[in-house]
């Protein structure tokens, strides 16, 4: 038997509660917004979501890392969370793909973290007082020091973490099979999941640098436009939100996903507001207003589009309406315009993890696409 | 989609009697679908035959009728009550069988009534295996769904060629064979030419099916719910521990899955959704069962049942979700989003059930009554209860699952010498009830992971759990002194005072005492559906030891009432009747009520059923902790332990010793009528006379006891329910062995022997006591003869065969023992009844098996009226707030009463002894019924016909009556087999017995036996062909000779295992002969109706 060594580990929230455990995961300290994660599997594409940059993710599922880590399951390049914090580490993995244990992939990435915690007294906690700012420290035991450290770290509200998750160059996701149709998609932080998913209907994918301007969007000469998810504070991507109303000028099909779905909410004309503990599951019911069916989804945002329910209401763009909502709280869950293809939505349908009901939207892209191409060709024939 | 209009009343229909495979966990879903339709205004009509049920209680439904769930029955129902719907996916595969039958023979299209729920078609695509295997096989391919690879051959040479794709092993199945004769696993050519060469041979056909195995391949579950939007959400996910090759219901299951990513459980979601959709289950809920190669990632999907099952009602508890419930209000046509998730009352049920616990659930076997059958396990469930604990981590929920099963030797223990490594390493191959001890024996002995995973496919996830609790123990020994830390750490992997105890070389008390002395205590967290996302409404609790507890505080004085745990032979859901009772009745009187139980399959356990529910094993510790918690958040006016069995009973003298009350009967009353001198002083003081007796603790105590009161003698362990370790004794050779194999005897624990009263009626009473005032809830006749143990004879209320005056002796006699004893609630006693004397066999001080049944025979809420009582109401004031009624009791019933009879279910046909045969199904003082049910009607004859039709397939009406009995009985079966020949049947007898027959008239063709050789003019083959070939209708025969140790009576043995096989009546005892005969002529007069248990309590009522 190896015999373990725990090493003590400090979580400390930014009102003074503190929790005790030991160390997993590389050793340190880190500072950042903790929130808290109720999905049951999935959590090698929680970790490597780009939108979790910036923030601690308490895991509500006690046992964490039970099928290790693999190859395939990574969302993006790395691991983005800032810190981890969960109650039951696997020893060992077990499962036929798994090329290493969670607890290597978080030292080796340097992804600070503590186990052994109550997490769910912590998550009723952040439930009941929202998300805050948090520490954790294996290398003090300072408490009032790290009450002081939380309380020094900048809030989420007015956060952008768009450079640090962006691609650097523009890449090309190929089509599966024949080629049909080309997207310009704006990487704020997206997961590998969603060009993978555009792929597979195939669309030949372009994924653009965040920093893109509208000129090298429509250089691609794409029949739709897509925004990602990402992380951080919608109201501070203005020039995305830019981008988007050239886009929507130009009535270019567009699709946005969680911070898309955000950013195309401002291009409309709407705000958005920090919700007290967010969304952050897989288990998530959204009704889709058109059809009155219910999807449960993947979600993971801390933001949302202030925008009328029960009411169409009025953009530079034409009418629009609210065509997504979540039935635990009512808050506004896809958008879409009524006089032209524009639509988002701010769970995720590309999933991974979580379930695949919300996939058809990726088939709406699709067919709002080609029928537009279809309208254009008509057009080109008549003119 | 809102409520729909066109329905305005429902019949569901339940269960029928508990057996192997179809428990209570049917009784908790169709009372919460009562519930639910009632609540919406509908008018609900229940058949259900299965009097211990709670949904059969009149309160549950406007039209309760207690009837046998067959196609005849119900149809009197519908033709009675005229339903608009039916909904039978509440009930089990009986209520689903019931409902095609209804289908297929018009009765439903007759009536116009409509079959909610699933329809007929996608219950019968669920069901038809080339259907299921198309439907999986047209679902999306990058779904990866599959069906198990197989090929039908007709020769050597086919066989061969398939196995090149099939691989090895292979499973043979050679076709239309009976009973799977044939049958096996191939692991290498040789194997092959073996089994597959004899399987052509058998087979009629030259035909064999061979399927790739997947043993040893991961097994899940998952539980589905679909509106008619076609709104789907999964319920919660279930990973079988056991891997492929043991039934699910006999599997350690874990939820939710423990060994997934989520790329392998989204697939499984797709597939469950998909497969959902395409067999067409419009609404409700449905169970659907996966295979996954652990090396590769394939997944074959099992089979997936159109209903309500076992396991929705383990996701149920699980999860929070009450599936049941959502599923009749879906199937009255709401959509999940517009059903409120009753736990945090905000948000909607269509959403899944996220977890921040892990349950874990085992199986509760019953081998020892059945010590002839094989208790391997494999696809054939045997279990016949389990216990759910949930833990905030697996190897905690795992500690508290074993524990809650109330066995010496189901948890884990490190003392002594684990054996030897090799031998426990092929010993855990052989799946079987304990494996998990023996694994962990195994890895005491020095054995690795690797090994352990080799030869039990168990997932090396869970293997390194248990090594993890290994290292604990180990730590736990090793140790200086017990640190807080140290406890915590054995607390948080599931470790009990008791298991702590013994590795430290400690009392368990002093344990709990020096725990307490450093404040490590559970805290007690809660389950909410949705991991702490929202504030939960219900408080639905579970021990942990974490670091924040969730227990509000309370004003009401707080009642905590004690389960019975799992189920088992002996004490099952009867007692769950009596607790659920008790908190319902208490909770109208101004108590907050507090359940503790740890079964899933019950109604007690709904977190619908208490003010509090907390869902925790039933050991001294847990319920000292939980007692605690209650203590406080606000004041507790007692503990109840006298209504759930034995497992309650056993904590009394614990509980009060360390201080808590117990209301009611207090425990050194239990005691005193347990113990054999003390009751004696109360019976010599009231002047009431017992079977001669004595208590021993060695062969030689037995045989001077045994000696003095002649044989035979009645002999069994103290403490003891259900006749476990009860027999009949007939000469001291026998009982030297029956006293050299009981292991449980101890000077604290003798052995009882007592004068066996032979050719005496045995009589039942329930009673309840207040200190002064006897209320007889019912005096019950044993149809069985003397010596049958009480919970498998049938018996009738009221008792036919008694006068007056024996009534009132009974009464009297009552009263006297309850005045003595100091009952204060609920007393069972039983009585003989021989030679005009009035024996008292035994009394009992709490809840019995027969209070459902009495309470509903006699319309009066005994253990409703028992909760009362115990908390200091007198049985005037019960009588006066209208619980009891107003004048009269159980004792004297006026005319327009109904006769009730109760009958018992056996498990016979599940088990199978080493060599592949049935287990013998004489009954004996060992309780071996799993269930029970009721027959009511106005008269015997018809009340024991429709006991029959309910309880097995029935009387015949004619053909042929096999009779073969014991000399003792030739005189007194004379009369009634007369009477069978008179009404045609034809009577075919063994030699001796048709001799007696023809002296006496009665025409009898002679039947050889198994083993003798055919004489002339014998040509209709043995008599166990004929039953085989379904020439004979109802089997007579009465054994002789003695039994012992639950090994079959030779003589017959037989003979009746062959009607168990091919499910034809077996009566085993002449008593029962007379009864059968008077329902046979019920059944021939063709006027037996039915009646609602309203309509017969509004006929008493006005009766009184």
């Amino acid at each position: 038997m190896s015999e373990r060594h725990p090493v003590p580990a400090l979580l400390v929230l930014e009102d003074g509660r503190v929790f005790r455990g030991e160390s997993y995961g590389a050793a340190g300290t880190t500072v950042a917004e903790i929130v808290f994660n109720t999905g049951m599997t999935g959590y090698q594409e929680t970790l490597t979501d780009p939108s979790y940059r910036g923030q601690i993710v308490v895991m509500t599922a006690p046992h964490i890392g039970n099928t290790g880590a693999n190859l395939e399951d990574f969302e993006s390049r790395k691991v983005w969370v800032s810190g981890y914090v969960v109650r039951d580490p696997a020893r060992v993995p077990s499962n036929w793909r798994s090329t290493q244990s969670l607890d290597d992939l978080l030292s080796s990435q340097g992804v600070v973290g503590i186990s052994g915690v109550d997490t769910r007294a912590l998550t009723r906690h952040l439930r009941e007082r929202g998300s805050m700012r948090a520490v954790i420290s294996t290398e003090t035991s300072d408490v009032e020091a790290l009450i002081e450290q939380a309380n020094a770290a900048p809030e989420m509200t007015g956060s952008n973490f768009l450079a640090d998750v962006t691609t650097q160059e523009p890449y090309v996701v190929p089509a599966q099979g024949e080629k049909r149709l080309t997207v310009a998609a704006l990487d704020l932080g997206i997961k590998g999941m969603t060009p993978r998913r555009m792929a597979e209907r195939g669309i030949e994918v372009h994924v653009l640098p965040a920093t893109s301007s509208l000129d090298d969007v429509l250089a691609a000469e794409p029949d739709g436009v897509f925004v990602s998810n990402g992380p951080g504070d919608p109201a501070t991507a203005d020039h995305a939100v830019e981008v988007i109303q050239g886009v929507l000028e130009r009535k270019i099909p567009f699709f946005g996903i969680c911070l898309g779905n955000q950013l195309f909410g401002r291009a409309l004309g709407r705000g958005t507001y920090k919700l007290k503990y967010g969304h952050r599951g897989i288990n998530q019911p959204v009704q889709d207003r058109t059809t009155g069916r219910v999807e449960v989804t993947a979600h993971n945002h801390g933001f949302a589009v202030d925008a009328p329910i029960d009411s169409d209401f009025d953009t530079p763009f034409g009418p629009a309406r609210v065509t997504h909502v979540g039935l635990n709280d009512d808050v506004v869950e896809g958008l879409a315009l009524l006089e032209q293809t524009a639509f988002s939505v701010q769970y995720h349908p590309e999933a991974a993890a979580g379930p695949h009901d919300a996939a058809y939207l990726f088939d709406r892209f699709v067919d709002a696409m080609q029928g537009e191409a279809a309208d254009n060709a008509t057009q080109e024939g008549n003119r | 989609m809102p409520k729909r209009e066109d329905i305005s009343s429902v019949l569901v229909i339940g269960s029928g009697p508990i057996v192997i495979g179809q428990a209570c966990e049917f009784d908790y879903s169709g009372t919460q679908a009562c519930r639910v339709l009632r609540d919406e205004g509908i008018r609900v009509i229940l058949v259900n035959s299965n009097p211990a049920t709670i949904m059969t209680d009149p309160e549950f439904a406007d039209a309760t009728y207690v009837e046998p769930i067959t196609p005849e029955f119900v149809e009197k129902v519908i033709a009675a009550e005229r339903p608009d719907a039916l909904l039978a996916t509440l009930g089990g595969q009986t209520a689903l069988n019931a409902a095609i039958a209804l289908h297929d023979n018009g009765v439903l299209e007759k009536y116009g009534v409509e079959l909610i729920g699933a329809s007929v078609e996608a219950i019968e695509k669920g069901e038809n295996r080339e259907i299921f295997k198309s439907i999986v096989e047209s679902l999306p391919e990058e779904w990866g769904a599959e069906v198990a690879r197989s090929a039908i051959c007709h020769s050597m040479e086919e066989c061969l060629a398939a196995v090149e794709d099939l691989g090895y092993p292979v499973v043979v199945r050679p076709s239309f064979t009976m009973g799977g004769a044939g049958s096996g696993l191939a692991y290498d050519e040789a194997d092959l030419y073996r089994i597959a060469g004899s399987g052509l041979a058998l087979s009629p056909t030259t035909e064999v099916l061979l399927e790739e195995s997947i043993l040893g391949w991961k097994e899940y579950e998952l539980e589905v719910m679909r509106d008619q939007a076609d709104n789907v959400v999964i319920v919660c996910s279930i990973e079988n521990l056991d891997p492929m090759g043991v039934h699910t219901g006999d599997s350690i299951t874990v939820a939710p899955a423990m060994t997934l990513t989520d790329v392998e459980y989204q697939r499984l979601r797709d597939i469950a959704i998909g497969v959902i959709r395409e067999v067409g289950v419009d609404t409700g809920g449905c169970n659907i069962q996966f295979a996954v190669n652990p090396e590769n990632g394939r997944i074959v999907v099992i089979e997936m049942n159109p209903r309500v099952s076992r396991s929705s009602a383990l996701a149920s508890k699980a999860t929070g979700f009450p599936i049941a419930k959502i599923a009749a209000k879906v199937a009255i046509g709401y959509t999940l989003d517009e059903i409120p998730n009753d736990i945090t009352a905000e948000t909607p049920a269509s959403f899944e059930p996220t977890l921040d616990y892990v349950v874990v659930k085992v199986p509760r076997f019953a081998f020892e009554k059945f010590p002839a059958a094989d208790s391997t396990l494999t696809t054939h469930m045997k279990s016949v209860g389990e216990a759910m604990a949930i833990g905030r981590n697996f190897s905690e929920a795992l500690g508290k699952a074993l524990r809650s099963l109330e066995r010496a030797g189901a948890t884990f223990d490190w003392a002594g010498d684990p054996g030897d490594k090799d031998a426990l390493l092929a010993e855990i191959e052989r799946p079987q009830d304990g494996r998990l001890r023996l694994v962990m024996n195994a890895i005491r002995a020095g054995a690795t992971p690797e090994q352990i995973h080799e030869h039990t496919s168990i997932d090396p996830w869970f293997v390194d759990q248990l090594f993890l609790v290994h290292e604990v123990a180990e730590r736990v020994r090793a140790a200086e002194t017990l640190t807080p830390e140290l406890l915590r750490l054995a607390k948080r992997h599931g470790f009990s005072d008791a298991q702590i105890g013994e590795l430290r070389d400690m009392r368990e008390d002093v344990v709990r005492g020096v725990r307490h002395a450093l404040g490590v205590r559970p805290v007690y967290k809660t389950v909410d559906t949705c991991a702490a996302e929202f504030a939960a409404r219900t408080p639905y609790h579970y021990s942990s030891y974490d670091e924040e507890t969730e227990v509000m505080p309370r004003e009401r004085p707080a009642v905590l009432i004690l389960g019975s745990g799992p189920n088992r032979i002996g004490q099952g859901i009867e007692f769950d009747y009596s607790c659920v009772h008790a908190a319902l009745s208490l909770s109208e009187a101004g108590y907050e009520t507090v359940m503790v139980n740890c079964n899933p399959e019950t109604v007690s356990t709904d977190y619908d059923t208490s003010d509090r529910l907390y869902f925790e094993p039933l050991t001294l510790e847990d319920v000292l902790e939980v007692v605690h918690a209650e203590q406080q958040a606000g004041p507790v006016a007692g503990v109840i332990v006298q209504l759930g069995g034995q497992t309650p009973l056993g904590l009394a003298a614990g509980l009060e010793a360390a201080g808590v009350p117990i209301v009611g009967t207090p425990p050194a009353a239990i005691d005193l009528a347990e113990e054999r001198g003390a009751f004696g002083r109360v019976l010599a003081d009231a002047g009431l006379p017992a079977p001669k007796h004595g208590t021993a603790t060695t062969f030689e105590g037995a045989k001077r006891v045994a000696d003095e009161i002649g044989y035979p003698v009645l002999v069994r362990p103290s403490y003891v329910l259900g006749g476990r370790g009860m027999e009949i004794v007939y000469d001291e050779e026998a009982l030297k062995n029956y006293i050299r194999t009981a292991t449980e005897i101890s000077p604290e624990r003798p052995v009882l022997v007592d004068r066996f009263l032979d050719d005496a009626v045995e009589i039942d009473v329930d009673a309840l006591y207040d200190g002064s005032e006897l209320f007889l809830g019912g005096i019950m006749e044993h149809i069985e003869e003397a010596g049958v143990h009480s919970g498998d004879s049938a018996c009738v209320l009221p008792p036919i065969t008694l006068g007056q005056s024996e009534i009132e002796r009974i009464r009297e006699s009552t009263e006297a023992i309850a005045a003595g004893v100091g009952v204060r609630g609920l007393i069972n006693i039983q009585f003989a009844l021989s030679s005009d004397t009035l024996y008292v066999l035994e009394a009992n001080p709490r809840a019995s098996r027969t209070v459902p049944f009495v309470s509903k025979a006699t319309a009066t809420p005994l253990a409703k009226a028992a909760a009362r009582l115990m908390l200091g109401e007198s049985i005037g004031e019960l009588r006066a707030a209208g619980v009891l009624p107003a004048e009269g009791d159980g004792g004297y019933l006026p005319a327009a009463a109904p006769v009730a009879v109760k009958e018992a279910v056996m498990p016979f046909s599940r088990f199978r002894t080493y060599e592949g045969r049935y287990v013998d199904t004489v009954l004996g003082p060992e309780m071996r019924s799993t269930g029970e049910v009721m027959g009511i009607d106005a008269h015997y004859g018809a009340a024991f016909a429709k006991s029959q039709s309910g309880a097995q397939n029935g009387l015949p009406t004619s053909g042929a009556v096999f009779v073969s009995v014991a000399n003792r009985d030739k005189r007194h079966m004379i009369f009634p087999v007369k009477r069978l020949a008179d009404l045609g049947f034809e009577i075919l007898a063994t030699r001796g017995t048709a001799e007696v027959l023809h002296r006496n008239g009665v025409p009898a063709t002679v039947v050889r036996k198994l083993h003798e050789e055919p004489r002339d003019g014998e040509d209709g083959g043995s008599i166990v062909e004929r039953i085989h070939a379904q020439e004979v209708q109802l089997v007579i025969n009465t054994p002789h000779g003695n039994t012992r140790g639950g090994s079959p009576r030779i003589d017959g043995y037989e003979i009746r295992t062959a009607a168990v096989a091919e499910g034809i009546g077996c009566i085993t005892t002449v008593q029962g002969l007379a009864a059968a005969v008077q329902g046979i002529e019920a059944q021939r007069a063709e006027s037996i109706g039915v009646r609602s248990l309203q309509d017969w309590g509004a006929a008493l009522t006005e009766a009184r």
